[in-house]
């Protein structure tokens, strides 16, 4: 088939050839694209400077004057807003990681649970799975903290650990470590314990290659981060003091507390997430041939040790590109933390720092950037361990 | 081709969007026949809607009375519920046409997030509310106590002051509306709920015996209550401005909801009485609105006293005295200046 002859016009030429439509296609579809961004910015632009709003960012370094409950970092009513941003990232990372850590934990006792031969074990993971996923994330968190507020007795009732912990509706009390001077000699214990460990590990490995001949890793291993330093720690004369959380007027004085605000978001979103990867887990695991175990055990190789050589780390591949998406989705959905409270970054930045100071669209821009950011950060590390995780084909 | 179509309706919307912002908010009230009016998500005696889903209260009455002022009936309100944090967005981004939401006045709200505030309709101050088995008598007896404060709000930053000026600690427990606020009071998540006074009595009036529950007697900070309009309409500004001293001026006066419509039909003695009431001069011309303007504000909902009476007064579960908002002749500091 030839192009008609009749047409001599070159853009309906270039028009009937596959090649250059896409290409025209493409640009006309990216010019579009492009002047729409630029209208809706300019028009931004032009509608803040006709009420006299301009774009700067340099509220950052005014005084917050607004005090934030959890804060890891030093931080009071007289900092500026960006400690203020900054206090609120932390926040924001800290029930990220901890929800993503106990949601992989749950998940993969889950999808290990939905595969049991129990029936008991199988319907009860079932069950939770299913109630869990179907009803909406933000529920959980109110549900939690609602019970957690309402059902937890006040500070003068606390449920009293051994007079070191405490639980009631404002928390959960704890000592808090006081590191005396000689402390940094049981950190350095540890550290070289790490250094150690990982050092025997590849050489025990080595040597189990070379020889055939297996070494105690991990009771070496434990004993050179745990045990050494803990004897030093002793020697020392117990370089650390308890500061141990105290009733006093209204709420506990001293030591630690962990907000319920925190607990509900953190639990709420661990579970909920839990759901999803329990099913990501049983997948995976589903997805690899019974023949692998069958070969496996008739080689004669322990049922553990299939699971352990064999199973996982063929599940893994297939585990691992949904559990990040998973994990981001944990990440994000930590700006619920707004429904109760919780200061997370949505909260201070973009929230009580961007109402005091009517600066919508910086405040806006920078929670949008640091989502990215963190999303990015989870992504990449995620691709990383995809990475190492797959075939290695020889 | 329905991929570009969309875009270009979505661009022509925009369009229509950038210049709707630019015609005057009279115009543009009138050809909508409707007030869209910012108040609270809901706070008893101020702005909360009743069994019937009326919004009912202080400020719900300011918003009838630019209503009846500008468009003739008080019922062409649209109420736009919002929180602390999300008001000023609301109205900036032209989502309202005016705010009657317990706003108090501050500079850096004027000048920084470009509101224009009307006269001043209720006077308030922070407070302090805790369940009386503390037996907490004083503010200054506070120290390390958990307090409950709606984010977004000039409370919040009074309180980070008083704290840090009188030396004392406390646990801040952020929460979005009254209704949250007064949920976690409950619970005894928090000792103490801090907002304005005004908000305490509405509160307190919420409980089944408001006799358990006491406000210290410490007001910690000056609170001007107003109504708001966005910066750069001075037209519209005017109108608000005046039907708020119209209203004032009104009790002043002794126009009230049921003799304001005779006062404006008859030509009657008292020249500032018919000035207000529009059967004399050309007052509500230069506001851009009709002679009546002022007496239809009146007659919707009632002078400045008989709002306040209604909604919040001490014959209401509220129980708030006049005080300060009683008129500058009767010991309060209600001056409105006059319509001349």
């Amino acid at each position: 088939m030839s192009t008609p002859t009749s047409n001599t016009n070159p853009l309906l030429r270039a028009w009937y050839n596959k090649e250059a439509r896409s290409i025209i296609v493409q640009i006309i579809a990216a010019a579009l694209i492009i002047s729409f961004f630029a209208y809706v910015i300019n028009n931004a632009v032009v509608n803040l400077t006709a009420i006299g709003k301009d774009i700067d960012f340099g509220f950052l370094w005014q005084n917050a004057s607004y005090d934030i409950n959890q804060h890891l970092i030093e931080y009071s009513s007289t900092s500026n807003h960006f400690t203020a941003m900054i206090v609120g990232l932390i926040n924001t990372l800290l029930v990220a990681g901890a929800g993503i850590m106990l949601a992989t934990i749950l998940g993969f006792i889950l999808g290990v649970m939905r595969l049991s031969n129990n029936w008991l074990t199988q319907k009860i993971a079932y069950v939770y799975i299913e109630y869990i996923r179907n009803v909406p994330v933000l529920l959980h968190i109110l549900l939690l903290h609602g019970l957690i507020v309402s059902s937890l007795p006040r500070p003068k009732g606390s449920f009293n650990f051994g007079d070191v912990f405490f639980l009631n509706n404002r928390g959960f009390q704890l000592p808090s470590p006081d590191f005396q001077s000689l402390f940094w000699i049981v950190g350095a214990f540890v550290i070289a314990g790490i250094a150690f460990a990982w050092w025997f590990g590849h050489h025990a490995q080595k040597v189990q290659d070379e020889t055939g001949k297996a070494y105690p890793v991990a009771m070496i291993n434990i004993a050179a981060i745990v045990l050494l330093p803990l004897v030093v720690y002793f020697v020392l004369g117990s370089p650390i003091e308890w500061d141990v959380p105290a009733l006093k007027g209204f709420n506990f004085k001293g030591g630690m507390v962990i907000r319920p605000e925190f607990i509900a978001l953190w639990l709420a979103l661990s579970f909920y997430t839990a759901a999803f990867i329990g099913e990501i887990v049983r997948a995976g695991i589903v997805a690899i041939n019974h023949g692998q175990t069958e070969a496996a055990q008739a080689l004669g190789i322990s049922n553990s040790r299939t699971l352990k050589l064999v199973v996982i780390p063929q599940a893994l591949r297939v585990i691992i590109p949904p559990l990040t998406s998973q994990y981001l989705n944990l990440a994000k959905n930590s700006s619920l933390a707004l429904a109760i409270g919780y200061m997370d970054i949505v909260a201070t930045i973009g929230g009580i720092s961007l109402n005091q100071t009517g600066r919508e669209m910086e405040c806006m821009l920078i929670v949008m950037a640091i989502y990215l950011a963190i999303s990015l950060l989870i992504s990449s590390v995620m691709n990383w361990y995809n990475n190492r995780m797959q075939l290695v084909e020889r | 081709m329905k991929l570009i179509n969309k875009v270009l309706t979505g661009v022509a919307l925009t369009a229509m969007t950038a210049t709707a912002a630019q015609a005057s908010t009279l115009e543009d009230v009138r050809a909508a026949d409707e007030l869209k009016c910012i108040v609270t998500t809901g706070l008893a005696g101020f702005a909360a809607p009743d069994a019937n889903g009326r919004w009912e209260g202080f400020d719900a009455d300011f918003c009838r009375a630019v209503a009846a002022a500008v468009l003739g009936d008080g019922d062409k309100v649209q109420f736009v519920p919002t929180t602390g944090k999300t008001r000023f967005t609301m109205l900036n981004s032209g989502e309202g046409d005016i705010l009657f939401r317990n706003t108090t006045e501050t500079l850096s709200r004027d000048a920084d997030l470009k509101l224009s505030f009307l006269p001043v309709n209720f006077y308030d101050g922070q407070g302090f509310m805790v369940p009386a088995a503390l037996g907490v008598t004083s503010a200054s007896q506070l120290d390390g106590a958990s307090v409950c404060i709606q984010t977004g709000t000039t409370t919040e930053l009074n309180l980070a002051d008083y704290f840090r000026a009188n030396g004392m600690s406390y646990e801040p427990v952020p929460i979005e509306t009254n209704e949250e606020g007064f949920t976690n009071y409950v619970a005894g998540r928090c000792d103490v709920y801090t907002t304005d006074a005004s908000g305490l009595a509405s509160t307190r009036a919420k409980f089944d015996d408001p006799t358990q529950h006491v406000v210290l007697p410490e007001i910690i900070s000056k609170e001007p209550l107003g109504g708001a309009v966005r910066h750069g309409d001075d037209q519209w500004f005017d109108i608000g401005k005046w039907v708020v001293n119209a209203l004032i001026n009104a009790e002043e006066m002794g126009i009230t909801q049921a003799n304001a419509m005779n006062l404006a039909a008859n030509v009657g003695n008292n020249p500032g009485i018919n000035r207000l009431v529009g059967s004399e001069g050309n007052m509500g011309e230069m506001l851009g609105l009709d002679a009546k303007w002022a007496a239809r504000a009146i007659a919707q909902g009632g002078n400045y006293g008989e709002i306040y009476e209604r909604n919040v007064g001490p014959n209401t579960p509220l129980e708030i005295a006049r005080g300060l908002n009683a008129l500058w002749n009767q010991g309060g500091v209600l001056y409105a200046a006059p319509i001349r």
